[in-house]
């Protein structure tokens, strides 16, 4: 029972970081192109100042709580796909350093520098993040003491590597959303217009993919949420065309949701599919904690979840006004960086 | 060298590059904290103007204690799969509790603080401040009951069918000893770090900018002499009992910082020695008792020798080596206690010069701007200590180091991540370091007023 529930928190974790992370790494890709001058990144990038750490806390718990209700899932992924994680782990150093000192020099060498690092600490995390859920939902070598046997190229697999388009597509095509909801002026009608022609290629891939994986292995529920998926991202693409940002943003939130759902439905009662035995497959039982840690982590889990959903929700509110960029402190007068007298 | 050494250097190079902005952190959140709560009270702009000024310097280093932070959270299912295995069920849960308590608090209310300045109204940014404070005490807290486990493993049992350890009590976890004494220990040290960073910048600014930056630095400088003094002394006492805790719970660690060969009594304290590479003593300089007092509170007080610990643990737990580099023991201990001492000692003698006004000498400069590598070393020793100190044990009495280490992770994995890790590191430390003097060379006041209209930028926004 109790292994259930655990197993329903990790997944409503990764749902609250690729929702919300997954915006912050669309602006982060489109970044260079969206953005056309000092002005607009800065406006960019200041729409998700206030969130972005916050939201890749979701990460961290996300990892917290598989090491405490899952020790065997925790030890066997992050080992097993070691330099993938690796790469993950440079791109987020990069990323996070970036938004931080990139206006703390007024260069523009500098900035291009800080600007790049964003636009691949955001791309590589995108992609790796769906090649990795890919490989664990069709399985990955892993043999009878739950060690992964196969190397960095074994995830780099057709079915991996289209999980990774379709993550990539789906939080350029939610970032798109963000930006349109949160800006004002000449970025605003530019995420507008990718948006759309971003969102009809991630419902392709999307749908090719949700297709091939049900075809792997029918599961009928995941297969119902996964059409779910789709409707909600056409239902957003549809808003798109309608000018209705709000609308959209919700579409394309919901499909990132539903995405993670069907993804978990299809796992489920597994953690992670042993391609090499099935008897050698992570399981909700074979991989959990003792009754009486899953028994704490849950009075943990139920008191403080809301409670930081609340508080995060309220900055969301605080911060709910569209930045424009004339409310971005121009170069010159880049206060943080200080000018010297 | 084979995959376990490389992974045990990157467990060191990672962490102890993490806690060099952790205690910055911890410090300079309350210390910023106090200064924006001095001018809510009074409305004196010169407390408005050290917010900015030292808020911008927290900033830039909690951006480097958080992206290292991530890697530290992944790293033990990384490259200690076998020990993840076997402690995740207790050790998980403390860590767990930390990213859920305490990093959402301080991201999130950081993210209000440094974008709210024009959007909260005072109090409510006032407070986002102070909660962002209590969150890096609690993230102390959680993270340093999981360390405690390792060093002194409390409310489990092993199961042996699973092969595992299996919390039974968590607040036995949660009020570990170790932890009880270990984190005020930990934040004192992480005050002084705080205190010779704002009193040496202070100090700094003083000399180079006299003029109207004078009055503000003043304060800045005499509140890092204090935290700096009191931080010190908090050490010493808690340090005090942290050293009784080991001499009962891991009797070989604390005979390593001495390297007693043999059981005594009236132990001698050795100011400095010699060893060959198994750890004989060659030569060295001791004062008698002074171990027998520090471990016990009793002149004539046993200790516990190295020899005797080596014969109950073979008794125990079969043949092997139980001690850990004595050299390394004794050297980090006595660097850790040296080099904060020498900083407590500076703190008195800057807050005697200072009592009466007027500008510091050069020569004081210099020794403040210096002074701020000294609590970093000795936090960095310190930990160099604990851990290495615990060898050759992860979780003390449980599992040995060697046996916590992935089984397929291999060397061309391990050292590939741990150079790329380390350049980067080195590379970001270089950039952090421009970005701090260029602030620090700054002026003082940040160009808008505290009067902003509502449309224009937050101070601090990026
Ligand atoms: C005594 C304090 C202390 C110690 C021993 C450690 N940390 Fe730490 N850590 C903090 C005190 C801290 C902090 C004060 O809370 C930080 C520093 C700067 C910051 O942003 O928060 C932080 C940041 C930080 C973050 C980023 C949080 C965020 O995004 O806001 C992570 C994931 C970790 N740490 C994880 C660890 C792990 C797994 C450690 C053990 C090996 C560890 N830390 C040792
Ligand atoms: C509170 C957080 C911790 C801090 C600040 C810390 C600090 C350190 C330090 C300073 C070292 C010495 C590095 C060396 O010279 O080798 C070290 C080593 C090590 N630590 Fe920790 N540690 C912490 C928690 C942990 C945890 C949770 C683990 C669990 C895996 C761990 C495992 C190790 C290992 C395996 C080594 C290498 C041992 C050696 O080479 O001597 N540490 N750590
Ligand atoms: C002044 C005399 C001091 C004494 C007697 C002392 C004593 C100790 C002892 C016995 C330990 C080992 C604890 C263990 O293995 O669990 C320790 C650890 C530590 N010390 Fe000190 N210390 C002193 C000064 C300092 C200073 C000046 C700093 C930093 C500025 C510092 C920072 C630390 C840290 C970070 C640890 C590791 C924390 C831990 O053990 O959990 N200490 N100290």
């Amino acid at each position: 029972m109790l292994h259930d529930v655990w197993f329903l928190l990790i997944a409503v974790l990764w749902i609250g970081y690729f929702v919300l992370e997954g915006f912050d790494f669309g602006l982060g890709i489109l970044l260079p192109f969206i953005g056309r001058n000092e002005g607009e990144r800065r406006q960019l990038i200041n729409a998700i100042g206030p969130v972005w750490d916050g939201n890749e806390v979701w990460l961290l718990v996300a990892g917290g709580a598989t090491f405490a209700a899952f020790p065997n899932w925790y030890a066997t992924l992050f080992s097993g796909f070691y330099l993938a994680l690796f790469l993950i782990l440079v791109a987020l150093i990069l990323r996070g350093v970036a938004f931080e000192y990139r206006s703390k020099r007024e260069s523009a060498s500098w900035r291009m520098v800080w600007d790049w690092a964003i636009f691949a600490g955001s791309a590589i995390p995108a992609l790796l993040w769906g090649v990795a859920f890919a490989n664990i939902i069709s399985g990955v070598p892993i043999d009878k003491d739950m060690n992964y046997t196969g190397t960095l190229l074994t995830l780099l697999n057709p079915f991996g590597l289209l999980g990774g388009v379709v993550t990539l597509t789906l939080f350029l095509t939610h970032g798109a959303a963000y930006i349109a909801l949160k800006t004002e002026g000449a970025v605003r009608r530019r995420a507008n217009t990718l948006l759309f022609w971003i969102g009809l290629v991630a419902a392709v891939v999307a749908v090719v993919f949700l297709g091939w994986l049900q075809s792997k292995s029918m599961v009928p529920g995941s297969a119902a949420v996964s059409v779910l998926a789709a409707i909600c991202l056409l239902s957003a693409l549809l808003a798109n065309r309608l000018k209705n940002e709000g609308l959209a943003f919700v579409g394309t939130t919901l499909t990132i949701g539903l995405a993670v759902v069907a993804l978990f439905l299809h796992l489920y009662p597994n953690v992670m599919l042993s391609s090499t035995d099935p008897a050698f497959n992570l399981t909700i039982n074979n991989a959990s904690s003792s009754h009486y840690t899953l028994q704490i982590m849950t009075v943990v889990a139920v008191i403080f979840t809301p409670l930081v959903l609340l508080y995060q929700g309220w900055t969301y509110w605080v911060f709910r006004r569209r930045i424009s960029a004339a409310r971005v402190p121009d170069t010159s007068e880049a206060t943080t960086a200080a000018a010297p007298r | 060298m084979d995959a376990l050494d490389l992974a045990r250097w990157q467990f060191g190079i990672t962490t102890v590059y993490h806690f060099l902005f952790v205690p910055l952190t911890i410090s300079l959140a309350f210390i910023v904290a106090g200064f924006q709560t001095a001018w809510f009270r009074s409305g004196d702009e010169k407390y408005l103007k050290l917010t900015r000024f030292y808020g911008e310097l927290f900033l830039i280093n909690f951006a480097m204690g958080v992206v290292t932070g991530i890697v530290q959270e992944f790293q033990f299912g990384m490259n200690w799969s076998d020990y993840s295995r076997f402690v995740g069920d207790v050790f998980g849960a403390p860590l767990a509790i930390e990213g859920l308590l305490a990093f959402f608090l301080e991201s999130t209310f950081l993210g209000m603080w440094i974008f709210g300045w024009d959007k909260l109204p005072k109090l409510v940014h006032l407070a986002s401040i102070w909660i962002t404070a209590v969150g890096t005490l609690l993230s102390a807290y959680f993270i340093l009951a999981a360390n405690a486990w390792m060093q002194h493993p409390v409310g489990y049992d092993i199961n042996p069918t699973l092969h595992r350890a299996e919390l039974t009590d968590i607040v036995a976890v949660l009020m570990n000893p170790t932890v009880l004494f270990a984190f005020p220990h930990v934040i004192a040290g992480a005050f002084m770090t705080g205190g010779a960073f704002v009193m040496g910048v202070a100090m700094w600014r003083m000399l180079r900018r006299s003029g109207p930056d004078g009055a503000p630095f003043r304060i800045a400088a005499k509140v890092g002499a204090v935290a700096l003094l009191v931080g010190g002394l908090a050490v010493l006492g808690s340090g005090d009992q942290l050293g009784q805790q080991i001499a009962t719970e891991q009797p070989m660690k604390l005979a390593a910082a001495e390297g007693l060969q043999t059981t005594q009594t009236q132990a001698p304290f050795s100011v400095i020695g010699i060893w060959d590479l198994n750890g004989h003593e060659i030569f060295s300089i001791k004062v008698p008792a002074v171990l027998s007092i520090l471990a016990t509170h009793d002149p004539n007080g046993t200790v516990q020798g190295i020899d005797n610990l080596q014969a109950q643990f073979e008794a125990q737990y079969g043949p092997g080596n139980y001690s850990p580099i004595v050299p390394v023991t004794f050297w980090s201990f006595r660097f850790m206690i040296g080099a904060g001492g020498l900083a407590a000692l500076a703190a008195i003698w800057f807050l005697w010069k200072m009592r009466k006004g007027g500008l510091p000498s050069r020569g004081a400069v210099l020794i403040a701007v210096v002074l701020p590598l000294l609590p970093l070393a000795a936090n960095s020793f310190a930990w160099i200590f604990t851990e290495m100190g615990r060898q050759p044990w992860i979780v003390y009495g449980e599992q040995l180091t060697s046996q916590g280490v992935s089984p397929n992770v291999s060397v061309f994995e391990v050292g590939l991540t741990m150079i790329v890790f380390t350049l980067l590191y080195g590379g970001l430390a270089i950039v952090e370091l421009g970005l701090l003097t260029k602030r620090i060379r700054g002026p003082l006041e940040t160009k808008e007023d505290e009067t902003t209209a509502a449309d224009l930028p937050a101070p601090f926004a990026y």
